[in-house]
């Protein structure tokens, strides 16, 4: 019984290291709160629902892919009385024309890396030469 | 009723008859109910014809290859083990080395022809891919998915006209995205690649950026399910050639002489 002595006050010390990132978290005055997006200038809405992209946006990027590079089926979706050609250069980036505005912000804050800009160059970078 | 071991055999076996028997049974008449259902359109068979005698004439013409490269974003390297090629230029004797010989024709030996992918009918490249990123669509255009390719090079090792290159190093440090086109996607590290057949304007109707770039009309494209069109007229009237036909791989890339 005698090394309950050390036992308890270890056990503490491990469940305190082991709480810090909690009870950092819980700090006054750190609430956490979603990122904000700079949104297109002009554009009320989206292929889907604002709802649907936050949560789902790479599903629907996944079905296009599919559809487009697999099937080679390149109907254009129709949505709000607008079609939008299935593409990820040529319509998600003709309005979401900054990547550090706005796909980054929530990325980053999740520590997301999607490798979609490997491939699908982006705008910006030409606008700010970046390389 | 006690249940010996023999029995129990027995039933399992016809247990597991009747069961995959009858799946088996309803998928081939499902199967032939859909495709009896559904009237299905011809599909085009996409092919090209090279007009050799005009390609050579042109001399050192590379306007198909810089309209591809710079459309598809292929990045020009010098070090040939690490070249990205989609269209490239090669001798007769490299581009058929079974139809050259001592006496090859004059205006043929030792001239450039125009290669790129040969759209094979019997595509090796397709049948040693393990992940399904290359596959033969129904048009015959042997189509890759960069989002799929895991760079293994099975497919280059495959392929008996070397129409593969494998990414080394990123794209990117070669190809600056000042110098890409934005309307087509670059390559990553780790993927192979190849001519598309110009997939994405085959779809639209559209003639591909190396036919629509020959000045000298050396170039022709076109459905072989279509007797009207320009290649099966190019080929009736014509001899033509194809890369190392006795491999069975089907190009349909033909070279007319």
């Amino acid at each position: 019984m005698r090394d309950l002595r050390i036992i308890i006050p270890l056990l503490a010390a491990v469940l305190l290291a082991a709480g810090l990132p909690v009870l950092y978290g819980l700090r006054p005055g750190q609430e956490s709160s979603p990122p904000k997006l700079e949104l297109p200038a002009g554009e009320k809405a989206c292929v889907m629902p604002a709802d649907y992209m936050r949560q789902s946006h790479m599903t629907l990027l996944r079905q296009w892919r599919e559809s487009v590079v697999r099937t080679g089926d390149r109907t254009p979706v129709s949505a709000g009385g607008k079609t939008y050609e299935k593409s990820l250069s040529g319509t998600c980036f003709k309005c979401h024309a900054k990547k550090s505005a706005f796909c980054d912000r929530c990325h980053a804050s999740l520590g997301a890396a999607p490798a979609c800009w490997d491939c699908h160059h982006y705008t910006e970078e030409v606008a700010h030469g970046a390389e | 009723m006690e249940l010996n071991r023999r029995d129990l055999l027995r039933r399992a076996f016809r247990t597991g008859l009747a069961l995959f028997g009858s799946a088996a049974a309803f998928d081939v008449v499902r199967g032939d109910l859909l495709a009896a259902g559904v009237p299905k359109a011809a599909a085009p068979r996409r092919a090209m014809a090279v007009d050799i005698a005009r390609c050579i004439a042109a001399g050192d013409c590379r306007e198909c290859i810089t309209a591809c490269h710079k459309g598809h974003n292929v990045p020009s390297i010098a070090d040939t083990k690490r070249e990205i090629k989609w269209i490239w230029k090669e001798t007769f004797e490299r581009a058929f080395p079974d139809e050259a010989h001592e006496f090859t024709r004059q205006d043929l030996k030792g001239k450039e022809v125009m290669t790129l992918c040969n759209h094979c009918e019997n595509p090796p490249c397709v049948r040693v891919c393990p992940t399904g990123a290359t596959w033969k669509r129904e048009d015959g255009i042997v189509m890759m998915d960069m989002h799929r390719c895991i760079g293994c090079r099975y497919c280059m090792a495959a392929c008996p006209y070397g129409s593969r290159s494998f990414n080394w190093s990123d794209p990117a440090r070669v190809l600056p995205v000042k110098a890409a086109n934005p309307g087509y996607p670059r390559r990553t590290k780790g993927v192979v690649e190849k001519c598309s057949f110009c997939d994405e304007l085959a779809d639209t109707g559209k003639l591909p950026l190396c036919v629509t770039a020959c000045k000298t009309g050396a170039l022709i494209f076109g459905d072989l399910n279509d007797a009207g069109s320009d290649v099966r007229k190019a080929l009736a009237g014509r001899y033509a050639l194809r890369r190392k036909p006795s491999l069975g791989t089907g190009p349909s890339v033909f070279y007319l002489v």
